[in-house]
């Protein structure tokens, strides 16, 4: 299972990259992907969405499943990966990169050194 | 229904695993959802071939005699009378409400009838089946596996193995061999390309499943690609598309009526389904494409554009043939005509819809 040691990790199985500037993209797992199976479609959050810290922001569908996507910190929705409505698939193939879901900038920076490190969610998958 | 931790295994248990099967557990067995992955598992078995186990299946054998079919015909508006030897056929066990107990594959083989049920209904169809037989002439048949080999492909490895099996018509049957296997091969399936459907004593199973798995054109699919494969093929899943409070003219499956059995209208439900089919059904089940991705999943509701409720969604997903959502529905016989735009209602969503021909994906039997 592919766990980057540049991101943090919510219990949650999503992953959070510092973009700089307070900023953080935020996308699911290794982990999770593999544990949704085939994703077939992606609801994504509207720009300017306020966050609250695990609060679900937006919907993922697997052939199986409807998954809640949950913020892993308080913040405001800047960016969303537009290319997902149409290649949802990307959650799959290419989770920590061209699967990205959104970005948000944090109400505190400081508050994504309460996640999970690498090491950490590892422990967790394998728990 | 069986606890987690007593679910029954297929012969093919072990082959699955070494596979990479992600098992779950499905009416009681232990059987793959996934391999590779639901997607890539359906697209190969609509370009290529496929190999399910479908050995949860509730098989019958039903001494051929003019009483037993006259006791089968007692549960069922299916014509067994004019049933060919070396022939399948689909049909419906009906209550007397006229709503459907099971749907089956009933096949006319050498001095036996084979009845082949869903997992989910074994314990309704055997208790069913053993009040309407003598005892000494209903078995249920426990120790044979059921491999379904499905896609374009599937001719051309059947072929390799035993030429004439493929010289049968789709809903042909004969017991025969392949690769020295006793096997009884039908021409039938439940995605609604050309493929096989294999019962093989267990000792057998995985003889033969490795030799099938053997060819390039084979890869093995699990229990997700197979309900959207049959879901784009517009086929029933009891459960969600039939049930014991919908009758087989609701779930347009009418065609499964003989013309002598209605005229003698002598099965349970008679009375309602004649008239339903004189009269229409209230509801009937229908196919239903979705605007942009969103998948519609059973027990959606649907709306008119008014905004009355006019029915729900039985089957749904996303179908990767088509690339898009594809559901079936029942709705309100107004609602019914192709082309009428509904209203899906998922969660806080609105999803515009539109009734449509079934099947999503053209249909590939092969009738000679």
């Amino acid at each position: 299972m592919n766990i980057p040691e540049d991101c943090r990790y919510s219990s949650d199985h999503e992953w959070i990259r510092s973009d700089g500037d307070g900023r953080f993209r935020i996308g699911i797992t290794d982990y999770a992907q593999d544990a949704l199976g085939d994703v077939v479609f992606v609801e994504l959050p509207e720009i300017g969405l306020k966050a609250k810290a695990n609060e679900s922001i937006c919907e993922v569908e697997s052939t199986k499943s409807v998954s809640d996507i949950y913020a892993p910190m308080s913040g405001t929705v800047v960016e969303v990966n537009s290319d997902l409505a149409d290649a949802p698939d990307r959650l799959n193939s290419d989770p920590y990169g061209e699967g990205w879901i959104c970005m948000i900038e944090a109400d505190s920076a400081s508050d994504v050194d309460s996640l999970l490190d690498a090491a950490a969610y590892q422990e967790l998958t394998e728990g | 229904m069986n606890d987690e931790t007593d679910l029954q295994k297929t012969a093919l248990h072990r082959l699955h695993d070494e596979l990479g099967g992600r098992l779950v557990p499905f009416a009681g067995w232990e059987l793959p959802i996934q391999y590779e992955g639901v997607v890539a598992e359906h697209r190969w078995c609509r370009s290529s071939a496929s190999l399910f186990d479908v050995s949860h299946m509730a098989t019958f054998d039903i001494v051929d005699n003019e009483a037993n079919v006259a006791a089968i015909e007692g549960l069922t508006p299916t014509n067994l009378a004019t049933l060919k030897p070396g022939r399948s056929r689909y049909g419906l066990f009906t209550t007397f409400d006229g709503g459907i107990l099971d749907d089956f594959i009933v096949t006319r083989l050498d001095s036996k009838l084979r009845i082949v049920s869903n997992a989910a209904r074994r314990s309704t169809v055997t208790r069913i089946l053993s009040a309407a037989l003598p005892h000494d002439q209903l078995q249920e048949v426990s120790d044979v596996a059921l491999l379904a080999l499905q896609g374009p492909a599937a001719a051309s490895v059947i072929a390799q193995l035993n030429p004439a099996a493929t010289r049968m018509n789709f809903m042909g049957s004969m017991e025969t061999e392949l690769a020295d296997v006793p096997v009884t091969v039908s021409r039938s399936g439940y995605t609604g390309e050309d493929g096989f459907e294999l019962s093989v004593p267990n000792t057998y199973a995985e003889t033969l499943a490795r030799r099938l798995l053997d060819f390039d054109t084979v890869q093995p699919a699990g229990l997700g690609a197979r309900d959207s494969l049959r879901l784009e093929a517009g086929l029933c899943l009891y459960g969600n598309d039939l049930d014991e409070s919908t009758t087989p003219i609701e779930a347009d499956l009418g065609w499964t009526i003989g013309k002598a059995r209605r005229k003698r209208a002598d099965f349970p439900g008679a009375k309602i389904i004649i008239d339903q089919i004189e009269n229409g059904p209230q509801r009937i089940r229908v196919g239903v494409l979705a605007q942009g991705r969103r998948p519609i999943r059973d027990n959606t509701k649907l709306t008119d554009l008014e905004g009355n409720v006019v029915g729900t969604v039985s089957s749904g997903g996303y179908g990767p043939t088509l690339d898009a959502p594809v559901a079936m529905a029942y709705v309100n016989r107004p609602a019914s005509e192709i082309h009428t735009k509904l209203n899906a209602h998922v969660r806080d969503n609105i999803v515009s819809c539109v009734v449509a021909e079934l099947p999503f994906s053209p249909t590939n039997y092969f009738k000679g």
